[in-house]
């Protein structure tokens, strides 16, 4: 990468007896859209609270824009926006009140401010509540205000922290478009969640974390071909005439490497090639009625689960507790 | 490992911000009123008293904060009674309302230290109290105009403002004490528990405890005792352990300034009286002088828990 403006190197943090981040190695270039992934408590929020020099680093370093965190935080501060998991605001005041209050702390202009503030508020489809009070406010309106003010501090990094957590669908769709604006800016945006659709849907590139280790790192495409080994998979359902055991069959199919039943009608297939046409035949010839044969994508929900399966195999499945 | 840019940076912003919020608290408000009900109530009973004692008084105006009338307590009496429940009325959520609001977090997300958060809190705390002692002296003074129609004097103007600076020494320290408490606890409610629980063991318990412990270190001579008399050492021992709390050495303070006939705070010999002017005051400066350990005490009390307060705060981790 030409550029990173994110840089971790052996990054670790501990408490007392447990290490919470285990020495973990990344790079973020510039307006890249990083993805980080786990299960809770797997470290993504302390790795994020050491970038921004909100905890200490215990061993390890990050850069961030070139910047150490941990000597020069209000430079880094400036430049970088945060928004917490579930953030709070203070309710008793109204949404742009708020936010010129962390407009004062920026260091914004006092001319510039009430400007920069509708615009943000603008941006993200709040002006018409801007003079409302914050303890109206639903959670995605709340998510939105948080975006708002990373808007408002024009930061070169926007650091998102479960931002769909806890919002409807509708919702959802929403923020993760706004997220999508923040990258045609050229915004580099790092983003933590769960929710690995939703992930997959808007970042360039992912970081699996487990245990406080990065356990997969790259490209969804890529990781697909790492974990689940083919890459293609085929649903197809298939109503057989009783006495043909089409499973069998479709295993003979050139490039299939693995046929697994789901219920009465549903095979999956899992090839190194597109099998679809060859596979389609096979059912056709073997008399049975095909009703849906479909591509499905490399989910990183499928890469997540199959990676945890894989794990829990080679260890014996003693490893759940991790 | 020196860090970057000022540890102020953004101090004036978060005082503003918090000034803006106490003053326009209903909490506030509400403490506010009562207080201002209660010094009214006392001022009346203490303009009474003293249109009934008409002798003549160079300090007329400061009898107006000492003078108590059954069943109301004197001003100060009150002050000294309702200053620290202000002061953990506007502390005790200081910090882990900010928590519970999940705030935390996005503030410090900010180009600012955690410095100037804290000091950002207490100063806006002490100007708030500021703000209400200085309305509470205006109060008093513009009523000794009209009920006494005594001009007052330049050493009684002097010698009130002085006892100001003192009471504001006093809101420090439990303004920095309920800071403390709602650094070290999450819950609101704990802090402001824990904080009335050390305001009442100051009040109530620990005079009594100073006095029991006093004759347990220094037991009563048996020659004074006959006499019934109070043995040297352990009135001197008394004092000294009842200083351990705040209110004493505000009493005392205040003691000295308001009431310049005020001689010595400790115990005194009949010799050390030779001499002496009996009823008249002293001079501003050497009444200074015997309140200055207990002015000194008291802000250093509010230093001490502002910096205990500081180092916790740092050390604390920033995620809820």
């Amino acid at each position: 990468m030409s550029d990173p403006v994110i840089a971790a190197r052996g990054l670790t943090k501990r408490y007392r007896n447990t290490v919470v981040v285990d020495g973990v190695n990344f790079d973020v270039g510039r307006g890249e859209i990083f993805g980080l992934l786990g299960p809770n408590g797997a470290g993504k929020t302390t790795t994020i609270l050491m970038m921004l020099g909100l905890t200490e680093v215990s061993a390890g370093e990050v850069r961030v824009l070139g910047q150490d965190p941990v000597r020069s935080p209000l430079e880094v501060k400036r430049r970088v926006g945060y928004l917490p998991d579930s953030v709070g605001f203070y309710d008793q005041i109204t949404a742009a009140e708020n936010l010129a209050y962390t407009a004062r702390l920026m260091g914004i202009a006092a001319g510039e401010r009430k400007s920069r503030i509708m615009a943000a508020l603008e941006r993200v489809r709040l002006q018409e509540v801007a003079d409302k009070r914050v303890a109206t406010f639903s959670r995605g309106m709340r998510q939105r205000l948080g975006l708002a003010e990373i808007l408002l501090k024009r930061a070169e990094i926007a650091i998102l922290d479960e931002p769909t957590s806890g919002l409807d669908p509708q919702a959802t769709h929403e923020f993760l478009e706004m997220i999508e604006g923040l990258k045609r800016e050229s915004v580099t945006v790092l983003l933590s969640s769960h929710m690995l659709d939703q992930v997959q849907r808007v970042c360039d590139r992912v970081a699996l974390f487990q245990g406080g280790r990065i356990v997969l790192l790259g490209k969804v495409p890529e990781l697909a071909q790492q974990v689940l080994g083919g890459g293609y998979l085929v649903d197809l359902d298939v109503t057989t005439p009783s006495g043909v055991d089409l499973e069998a069959q479709l295993r003979t199919v050139p490039g299939v490497t693995a046929v697994s039943r789901f219920g009465q009608f549903r095979y999956r297939l899992s090839a190194s090639r597109d099998v679809r046409s060859d596979a389609a035949a096979v059912a056709v010839s073997a008399g049975g009625a095909l009703t849906h044969l479909a591509f499905e994508e490399a989910s990183l929900d499928a890469i997540y689960t199959r990676y945890f399966q894989k794990q829990a195999a080679a260890t014996g499945g003693t490893r759940d507790a991790a | 490992m020196r860090r970057e840019g000022s540890a102020f940076q953004g101090l004036g912003t978060v005082v503003l911000k918090e000034l803006s919020d106490h003053l326009t608290s209903m909490r506030i408000i509400v403490i506010e009123l009562l207080i201002v009900l209660v010094a009214f109530a006392s001022l009346y009973g203490a303009t009474e008293r003293l249109r009934d004692t008409t002798q003549e008084d160079p300090f007329l105006l400061l009898k107006l904060f000492t003078v108590d009338r059954a069943p109301l307590p004197s001003f100060i009496g009150i002050l000294g009674f309702l200053i620290p429940i202000v002061a953990i009325g506007l502390g005790f959520d200081a910090i882990n309302s900010e928590y519970n609001r999940r705030t935390m977090s996005r503030i410090l997300a900010q180009p600012i230290y955690r410095d100037a958060l804290l000091l950002g809190k207490f100063l806006a705390g002490l100007a708030t109290l500021g703000v209400m002692l200085l309305c509470l002296w205006l109060i008093v003074i513009g009523y000794g105009l009209f009920a006494l129609g005594v001009p007052p004097g330049t050493e009684e103007i002097l010698r009130s403002l002085i006892f100001l600076g003192i009471a504001l020494a006093y809101c420090g320290v439990w303004l920095a004490l309920a800071i403390f408490l709602s650094i070290v606890f999450r819950s609101a409610a704990t802090a402001a528990l824990v904080a009335l629980g050390v305001w009442l063991f100051f009040t109530l318990i620990w005079p009594m405890l100073a006095q029991f412990l006093a004759q347990l270190i220094a037991p009563p001579d048996l020659a004074y005792l006959l006499r019934g008399l109070p043995s040297p050492d352990t009135v001197e021992w008394q004092q000294i352990l009842a200083r351990f709390s705040p209110n004493q050495l505000f009493g005392e303070c205040v003691l000295a300034l308001l009431s310049p006939t005020t001689r010595s705070l400790g115990p005194i010999y009949v010799e050390q009286l030779q001499g002496a002017v009996m009823g008249a005051g002293l001079p501003l400066g050497q009444s200074l002088l015997i309140a200055w350990p207990q002015m000194v005490g008291l802000v250093a009390g509010s230093i001490v828990m502002f910096v205990a307060s500081y180092i916790v705060f740092q050390r604390q981790e920033v995620r809820a």
